[in-house]
């Protein structure tokens, strides 16, 4: 029989695969990587890409995962999966709105708030926004 | 005394309150259900990204990240995650009972509050009584998703980044079990270094690209899922206290439905035995 390891592919939202196996195949960021049995330990970020698994009885099996870590314990190979397609200028945008919620929130009329320091706080965001914005596009070129 | 009539419209009135609470009583059960469930699947990736994070932090990396260093505290930020939806006792009121006596100690200690709501209950509460709410999420349902919760949480992230907030709780009612929950008030930033045994003895991992990057990625992606844990399990917690404030409210129903029934029954028979004794009055008169 061949030499398996015990692989976990988790994502925040749920467990996608637990089971002994001979062999995973994933997209690391610097390259596409096999981790067979007694791998030294590793610790990778993962391109969105599929993940292949090879079980103990030679089935395969595949996983899309939209970016996460790869994790190689001695005994233990773990998938972080992310649960959504992860941009830095997404999260920042999401940042936004989450700050644009919060500020019509506090629009209502019967809300006894300090105004000024809300509207300060929202204007240093912006800003602070529109910096990493032009860092983009700076970067872009 | 109330008239017959009047009291079996009352009877009739409660008796359908009491078929609505006793439905939502039933929804209340198995969406519980459902969320615990929610609950068990989020936990593995939560435990291994912790097992990640404390192998890394007692690592021996030059590197140290801004997350793990203690500062003075000036100012201290909230993660405040209620339910969308009343009807479930105290849940929430007994929650941000939580967070204002917990900004009130810091303020005694001269530290200001900061906060990120999470749920339309808490959003409503902070509108009323006033803070400085940075960040809202709601309408997150029943099977909220972790890509909802990233803006906020880099709200808050960003704002412990920049020194805006030198500490960050989590507040969100634990499940204990059906009939009880607590609120429940964590510390996400800075991280505190795990005491278990478990993860001293360590090993250095190879890296691939370098520490620093893995580490910025691995803890913002630890924090967001220890805050969706919370959302899950403050679902479920908000399920639970619906069900069983449903349950009183129908039981109450009940026993509201009983004694008008009493009532209605004596006026009913006193209304029989004075026309019987009307007529018997008036068979003695002829």
């Amino acid at each position: 029989m061949a030499m398996t390891v015990h692989c976990d592919i988790v994502s925040a939202e749920k467990q996608l695969f637990s089971g002994l196996v001979e062999l995973v195949v994933a997209a690391g960021v610097e390259g596409d990587l096999g981790v067979m049995p007694g791998h030294a330990p590793l610790l990778t970020r993962l391109k969105p890409g599929p993940v292949r698994v090879k079980k103990q009885n030679g089935d395969e099996e595949v996983f899309y995962v939209s970016g996460g870590f790869l994790e190689v314990q001695p005994k233990l190979v773990t998938v972080l999966a992310d649960t959504a397609e992860r941009a830095q200028d997404m999260d920042g945008a999401q940042a936004e709105e989450a700050k644009q919620r919060a500020k019509e929130a506090l629009e209502g009329k019967n809300a006894d708030m300090d105004y000024s320091r809300a509207a300060i706080t929202l204007a240093e965001a912006s800003a602070r926004l529109r910096t990493i914005e032009q860092i983009k596009k700076m970067a872009k070129r | 005394m109330a008239s017959g009539k009047e009291i079996k419209g009352k009877i009739s009135s409660v008796q359908s309150t009491k078929k609505i609470t006793r439905a939502m009583e039933m929804v209340a059960a198995s969406k519980m259900r459902k969320a615990q469930d929610r609950m068990a699947a989020s936990k593995p990736y939560a435990s291994r990204m912790r097992q990640v994070v404390a192998h890394l932090a007692n690592a021996d990396l030059e590197y140290r990240h801004i997350y793990l260093q203690e500062r003075e505290v000036k100012n201290v930020g909230y993660i405040v995650v209620t339910s969308d939806r009343g009807l479930s006792g105290g849940l929430n009121a007994n929650l941000l009972k939580k967070v204002v006596k917990s900004t009130r100690q810091w303020e005694q200690e001269g530290a200001k509050a900061q906060y990120c709501v999470v749920g339309s209950k808490g959003i409503a509460f902070f509108k009323s009584v006033g803070g400085d709410v940075q960040a809202t999420v709601n309408g997150l349902g029943d099977t909220p998703h972790l890509s909802d919760l990233i803006g906020s949480i880099k709200v808050m992230l960003d704002a412990f980044e920049n020194g805006e907030i030198d500490r960050l709780y989590l507040v969100y009612n634990e499940f204990v079990n059906t009939m009880t929950q607590s609120p429940k008030s964590i510390q996400l930033l800075p991280l505190e270094a795990s005491q278990d045994e478990e993860f001293q003895r360590h090993w250095d991992y190879i890296y691939e690209p370098e520490p620093k990057e893995i580490l910025d990625e691995l803890l913002v992606r630890f924090i967001e899922s220890q805050v969706y844990q919370g959302v899950v399990e403050n679902n479920a917690c908000e399920q639970a206290a619906r069900m069983v404030a449903m349950k009183a409210a129908s039981d109450n129903a009940g026993e509201i439905i009983n004694d008008l029934q009493l009532v209605y029954n004596k006026a009913r028979q006193a209304a029989i035995t004075q026309e019987i004794s009307e007529i018997v009055g008036g068979a003695a008169a002829v």
